[in-house]
């Protein structure tokens, strides 16, 4: 690292919405957060951080990655698993 | 709740009842277990509430080779797995536990595994600079594309009060088939739950459930034992039919659908959504319970709100 690039780390904020729209209702939520500040675990709130992750991003955290849009398989149109729409953002952070 | 029906001394669960597990995952029965059965069984463990415990491993060590839960060979059937007279076996001649137990599984199911869980408070943890955290949401087991089900008991068998970290579950994530510990990613969804409840307290839950033992922090040992059982016969029309809506009904009204309504119809249970369904999968979930709802009626022209019959309308 050089002076011009403080020592950094990184929050990760990963976000499952209702729809594959920013702007739509968070369902799921996850917080890791590598500066050390905080220590978050399943099941520790019931509430979402944000209505919206667009709401998310109004408040500073960057967008890193989207989940795809895939297409259905013949014949298997109708198996669920995982939750679809996954949002990753990262704040950067000098550590704690 | 309709009249209960009383066979070979089992209560039987109704048909609104089980419509409510084909929708959500679970059953709870709140100290269905008396409290001479309780304390029988925590007695046998030679429970301890704290301050006794050298250390989290020893006590499980301790317990596991007292012989007070028996080693209990996968695939023999449930009614040999424990002695007569013992607390479990009391716990599961019970006729609301015999009831439920038959109407989701069967007579004569098999037993698959035990497991007792031990959720230690934070002097523990702290006492071994170990970081105390709660279990990763999970699906028990592996992947799992049966249309049969298994079911898992969850016994409390004092008191859980909230600080004491219940299971935590999501209704309605039964139907969803992914891979046991693949799920961890996801640390809270809306909708979840976290067990309170009163001793004696009974969760049978479908094998699907999405769960994870929550975080003690109170200063208490908090206790669940869980017994898996799976069907011996085909899980058709095992609780209480005689409830059931006449065949030939017509479909309710849907979107556009005037006022009133029987919130409590089977169809609404099926098609009641949960709060971290996404908009387009949560009519898949529809979808999914009617079709899970078919196979236990063993009647492929029954719907709800016109979900599958939609798709199915092919003319040629």
């Amino acid at each position: 690292m050089t002076a011009s690039f403080p020592d950094m780390r990184q929050q990760v904020l990963v976000l499952y919405l209702s729809t594959s729209a920013l702007d739509t209702a968070v369902v799921g939520w996850s917080f890791y957060d590598g500066t050390g500040r905080t220590d978050s675990m399943a099941g520790d709130s019931d509430e979402p951080p944000y209505a919206t992750g667009l709401d998310a991003l109004r408040d500073g955290w960057r967008l890193i990655q989207v989940s795809p849009l895939l297409p259905h398989a013949s014949g298997d149109e109708f198996r669920l698993g995982y939750l679809k729409y996954e949002f990753f953002f990262e704040k950067l952070l000098p550590p704690a | 709740m309709s009249e209960a029906v009383v066979e070979d001394n089992d209560l039987l669960l109704d048909s609104r009842q089980m419509a409510r597990f084909v929708a959500r995952g679970f059953l709870r029965l709140d100290a269905v277990v008396p409290a001479h059965i309780n304390a029988a069984f925590l007695a046998a463990l030679g429970q301890v509430d704290t301050g006794d415990v050298a250390n989290m491993r020893s006590y499980y060590g301790r317990i596991m080779t007292s012989g007070a839960i028996p080693a209990v060979p996968a695939g023999v059937p449930l009614a040999a797995a424990y002695p007569e007279g013992s607390p479990l076996a009391d716990l599961l001649a019970l006729p609301r536990v015999r009831g439920a137990i038959r109407s989701l599984v069967g007579r004569q199911p098999i037993f698959d595994h035990h497991f007792l869980h031990i959720a230690f408070p934070p002097a523990f943890y702290e006492a071994q600079g170990l970081r105390q955290v709660s279990q990763h949401n999970h699906q028990d087991s592996t992947i799992d594309p049966r249309a049969a089900f298994d079911i898992q008991i969850m016994y409390y068998p004092h008191d859980v009060t909230a600080d004491m970290g219940g299971t935590r579950y999501l209704p309605g994530s039964h139907l969803r088939v992914v891979s046991e510990a693949a799920i961890a990613r996801y640390q809270n969804i809306r909708g979840q739950q976290h067990v309170v409840c009163p001793a004696g307290t009974l969760l049978f839950m479908h094998h699907g459930i999405w769960h994870g033992a929550g975080i003690n922090r109170s200063d208490r040992l908090r206790y669940m034992f869980k017994i898996r059982m799976q069907p011996r016969e085909r899980q058709r029309r095992l609780w209480n039919t005689t409830d059931l809506p006449a065949p030939g009904q017509p479909q309710r009204p849907i979107f556009w659908t005037g006022v009133g309504g029987n919130e409590d119809s089977i169809d609404a249970i099926l098609c009641r959504p949960e709060p971290w369904h996404e908009a387009d999968t949560g009519r898949v979930e529809f979808i999914n319970r009617v079709r899970f709802w078919r196979y236990l009626l063993d009647d492929p022209e029954v719907d709800a709100d016109y979900w599958v019959r939609r798709i199915e309308n092919d003319p040629v």
